[in-house]
Formats: structure tokens, C-alpha cells, sequence
């Protein structure tokens, strides 16, 4: 294997987008996806940052989602009230890529607490933009790591909503956004396409088990009927991405 | 009427024990000076308001300022947690941190409501998670026109607002491009402002680009003229964001003794900006020197 499990997520997430107009970004994985995507698969691709940034064309990996080359060459800067209200409110996102501490089965995200609230034994970052970016971004894909103690069978807390208790529940709700479609792990792709809106193993990296899938999640996994491998990066894609997009491995 | 003060006044005559207190500036323009400032002077109970606490606020509360947070998201932007924050939260360490959490549409909204005079704002946000479980404050009304429940936040009016900017006239007319966060609705809610700025010039300059005025001297109290008052923040076309002491602060601030120790030398241990600026030397300033990326510039036309 001549690619580590950080670039098979990038790559993954990258070819996910593609035709995509517009994607909210979040830092690290997501942001170097993102743009691998503007330079293959999605040319049009127009990033928007929360920091109040649409259109940005950064120059270099950004560590925060306030980076100052995110301004410079972007397309527009607005204030943060009009980029959660005329573009994210007003139904502009097309994809929004996020990520939690743990999920369940529904796609629910918890960033807020590990324990009990009011005495945290973690106490997390918390929402930032993610619980309207959940609700509004007409597509949601997930970037994380599989892990049990991620992949949980009850969240400790809610904080953007995936398809809450499954089925229909989000629109039951009114929530604009369609929810989770898709996760992308280290080990394996996984999404929604179910009636229940149950997260489902679709497909697994190369040289990847199905046990070892299991093993880091946290209640009997459903799976797709016709379970794939991921196809293996690219000499293309992993050149963008080590030469190019992530030149001092920050993020690999 | 504004007046141009040295921080030290600025602070001594508007930021008093008990006060609410919004630093505003979202990853950019976040006015350690001020922080720093308010820490020396060792206020007591502040009520810290920011979407993003960051570091400042990681610091402020190690040092012991304040009793309450009222925020959006509490990370280190790119690096991981809040480590001085996260003692107060989960040990009580050096005080209890009561919080007061919303997402960064809620706190927006906040800030728009008080900036605008209304009783509440609502958002399409909320539904479906825990935290209006967790904040009272964040509430459902029905919608007047037939449609499904809509959340609502109520007003914010931070006691001072503390806003850094590129550069400002002598009225406090102020100039600001870049990342423009919540800082305009954030000063307009609060009942003082303090605009703090890397350069002051001549009210010729902002009347020249009108639309680059970002708040208006008629709601400045006091204006503060300091160079590289937002490192390790930034401020766009003057410094860069110092990464490098972002990743730091990770570090030390693991370590409650480390982080006073870092406190002791870079806050009590320098009388003003002016000395920190030189502790932290020529060198550092010249990294963070950007590039040069001058925008067009625009013809507002004369009429006579």
C-alpha cells in the first residue's frame, strides 16, 4: 500500500464532490478534500468557510478556518450574519462536510460533552456552526475516524441533528437539509440509503476486513447489498495531495 | 464624544468588576492587547462573551477574570481544545465557569437583536438537538403565519465591546477589511465601544471609501492606537496569524503552572503592548510579515 489512510479519506471525500457547485469546508481533512476536488472532479466547486468566506481560492493549507489566505482571492467576504443567513438559511450550501466526537447509527453528532453535561468528564468544543450546517446544508457528508469510541450506540449529547431517530423523522421535523448521505472513515465508506436512514457499510478500502470494521463500531452494523472496495488512490490524486495541496504533511 | 486614550486608560475607565465584555473578531482581529490589558488590571466577575473564546479567553479565564462565558464554540481554531477552559469547566480550577452555549447562528442572531432593538430574532436552527435542553434562553415561538415552530435568542448587550480594526480616524470612524465576523452587530448591541487600531489616520482616508467603514465614530467611546495589538491573532494585510504559537499554547496550557508561568512573563511580567512587542522581538514580527496584495482601487466619483 503506497498511500496512508488519511490520503484514501481525502481522495474519497474529493471524488464524493464531484459536480458539486457549492461545499461548506471545515480545517484539516476536510479542507484538502475539498480543494483536491476543485482541481479534478468539481472545477466550478465555490468553498465556504463559516468565518464568512464564499468562493475562497487558499494558497496555502490553511490551519484554521479564519486563515488569512482564505480572504485574499476569494470571491467574497461577508459578515458572518449573512453567510449563516443568506447563504446557509437562504439554501445556497450545496454539501457541508463535518465531523463529531461521537455518532450514531442516525448520523446524529455530538461535539459538545463526553458524560453528563453539567459535570462533564470531557467537555468539547460545542456546536461553531455545525448544528445549522446540519440542518440546512442540502447534502451532508461525514469525515471521521472509526473508532468504538466514536461510533456509539446513544450520544452523550446531541448537537447537529442527522436523521435524528431515523425513518423520517427530520422531515417530520421540517429540517430543509436531507440530512447525512454519506460518511467517509479510514477504513470504510459508509451511508444512509435505506428507509430507516440507517448508517450502512457500503464500501471497504482496499485490504480492509469487514471484522475489522465492526470492531469499531458500537452496535451490529448494517450493510449494503452489494458491498465494494474503494478504489485505491490515484498516482494523480496522491500527487495533488503531497505535492501540491498538503506539501509538509500536516494533515497526512 | 470619542477620545483617544493609551489602552491602559481605556480599560481603567470602561471595564469594571461584574461587567459583560465581548472581544469580538472571528480567528482575525482578536485584540489580545485589551485581554492582556484587563488581566493586568486584575478585574474580577467579567461575564466573557465571544463566538470563539480562543486563546484570550483561555488566558483570561487562567488568570482568574471571570465567573461566566458566553460563547459558540470553545477550541483552539486548528489545534484541538481549550486546555485553561476546560479546568475551569470540568475541575473548578482556578474558579467555576458557569456557561452559556449556543451555536454561531445563535450568537449571531444574539448580537443582531441587540444591535437592532428587538426583543428576540429567530433562526432555523435547534431542532432536533440538545442544546436549547441546556439553555433556557434559546426557545421555540409559534410561527405567526402558519408554519412549524421557529427558534428564537434573545438580545445581547455586551457592557463593552472591544473591536480591533486596521485603522481609524481620530473620531473613531473605522476602517476594518478581511474576516468581518460579528464585530459590526457585536458593536452596535453593546452599550460602550472600544475600537483599537493599527493606525490612526486622517478623516479624509475613510471618507475617501465610505464603504469600507465598518463602525462609525458617532458609537466609539474611546479609540486606541496599537500596533500588532492582535498578535498572536491577526489583522489582514498587516501580520499574519502566528500558527506557530497557537500550536504552543497547546503545550503550555495543559499545565496549569505552565500556563501562570506563561502569564507571568508575557502579561504581568510587560507594562503594555509596547514591551511585549519588544520581548517578543524583530525576528517574529518579520515572519509574520505578509506579502503585499493591494486591491483595486474604485471611483466613487466627485458631484458637485
Amino acid at each position: 500500500m503506497n498511500y496512508t489512510p488519511s490520503e484514501m479519506m481525502i481522495v474519497a471525500a474529493a471524488r464524493a464532490l464531484a459536480g458539486v457547485r457549492t461545499v461548506f469546508v471545515g480545517v484539516g481533512l476536510p479542507n484538502i478534500a475539498c480543494n483536491l476536488a476543485r482541481h479534478t472532479v468539481a472545477p466550478a466547486l465555490e468553498l465556504i468557510y463559516e468565518a464568512g468566506v464564499y468562493g475562497a481560492q487558499p494558497a496555502r493549507l490553511p490551519l484554521s478556518i479564519g486563515d488569512p489566505t482564505l480572504v485574499s482571492g476569494a470571491t467574497s467576504v461577508v459578515p458572518m450574519a449573512d453567510l449563516f443567513g443568506l447563504y446557509l438559511q437562504g439554501g445556497l450550501v450545496e454539501v457541508a462536510l463535518l465531523g463529531g466526537a461521537q455518532v450514531d447509527r442516525f448520523g446524529n453528532l455530538n461535539t459538545t460533552v463526553i458524560g453528563d453535561y453539567a459535570a462533564p468528564k470531557v467537555r468539547l468544543p460545542g456546536s461553531g456552526g455545525a448544528c445549522e450546517i446540519a440542518i440546512h446544508a442540502r447534502r451532508l457528508f461525514y469525515i471521521m475516524r472509526l473508532s468504538r469510541r466514536a461510533f456509539v450506540e446513544a450520544l452523550d449529547f446531541v448537537t447537529s441533528p442527522g436523521h435524528l431517530t431515523g425513518g423520517d423523522s427530520r422531515a417530520r421535523l421540517g429540517l430543509p437539509g436531507a440530512g447525512p448521505e454519506l460518511l467517509i472513515t479510514d477504513k470504510a465508506i459508509l451511508n444512509f440509503d435505506n428507509p430507516q436512514r440507517e448508517m450502512q457499510l457500503v464500501s471497504l478500502h482496499p485490504d480492509v476486513s469487514l471484522a475489522s470494521v465492526q470492531a469499531e463500531v458500537g452496535w451490529p452494523l448494517r450493510l449494503a447489498d452489494d458491498l465494494a472496495v474503494t478504489p485505491p488512490p490515484t498516482d494523480d490524486e496522491l500527487h495533488l495531495v503531497r505535492d501540491v495541496l498538503d506539501p509538509q504533511a500536516m494533515y497526512r | 464624544m470619542t477620545e483617544l486614550l493609551s489602552m491602559a486608560e481605556a480599560v481603567a475607565r470602561y471595564v469594571e468588576d461584574g461587567m459583560s465584555v465581548a472581544i469580538e473578531g472571528f480567528t482575525a482581529f482578536i485584540c489580545f492587547a485589551a485581554g492582556h490589558e484587563i488581566i493586568r488590571q486584575r478585574r474580577r466577575d467579567l461575564t466573557l462573551i465571544r463566538m470563539t473564546p480562543d486563546l484570550i479567553y483561555d488566558q483570561m479565564i487562567a488568570a482568574g477574570v471571570a465567573r461566566k462565558l458566553v460563547f459558540s464554540y470553545l477550541g483552539n481554531p486548528g489545534v484541538g481544545a481549550l486546555h485553561a477552559v476546560r479546568r475551569a469547566v470540568e475541575q473548578g480550577l482556578p474558579a467555576p465557569l458557569e456557561l452559556e452555549e449556543y451555536s454561531h447562528f445563535g450568537m449571531v442572531a444574539r448580537y443582531v437583536a441587540g444591535a437592532t432593538g428587538l426583543p428576540f430574532y429567530p433562526l432555523h436552527s435547534y431542532v432536533g438537538t440538545d442544546l436549547p435542553r441546556v439553555n433556557e434562553r434559546i426557545q421555540f415561538v409559534t410561527d405567526p403565519y402558519g408554519g412549524k415552530p421557529v427558534a428564537v435568542v434573545p438580545p445581547l448587550h455586551p457592557d463593552v465591546a472591544i473591536i480591533h480594526a486596521q485603522r481609524a480616524d481620530p473620531q473613531g470612524n473605522t476602517h476594518l477589511w478581511g474576516l468581518l465576523g460579528a464585530q459590526k452587530e457585536a458593536a452596535f448591541a453593546a452599550r460602550r465601544r472600544i475600537v483599537v487600531v493599527e493606525e490612526i489616520v486622517e478623516e479624509a482616508v475613510i471618507r475617501a471609501d465610505p464603504n469600507r467603514t465598518l463602525i462609525p465614530g458617532l458609537i466609539v467611546d474611546a479609540v486606541v492606537h496599537e500596533p500588532y495589538g492582535a498578535h498572536p491573532s491577526y489583522v489582514q494585510g498587516y501580520y499574519d496569524r502566528d500558527n506557530p504559537f497557537y500550536l504552543a499554547w497547546d503545550q503550555i496550557s495543559r499545565d496549569a503552572s505552565q500556563t501562570q508561568t506563561w502569564l507571568d512573563e508575557w502579561v504581568y511580567g510587560v507594562p503594555d503592548r509596547a514591551a511585549y512587542l519588544a520581548k517578543l522581538g524583530d525576528a517574529t514580527l518579520k515572519r509574520l510579515q505578509p506579502g503585499s496584495a493591494p486591491s483595486g482601487s474604485v471611483n466613487y466619483g466627485e458631484y458637485r
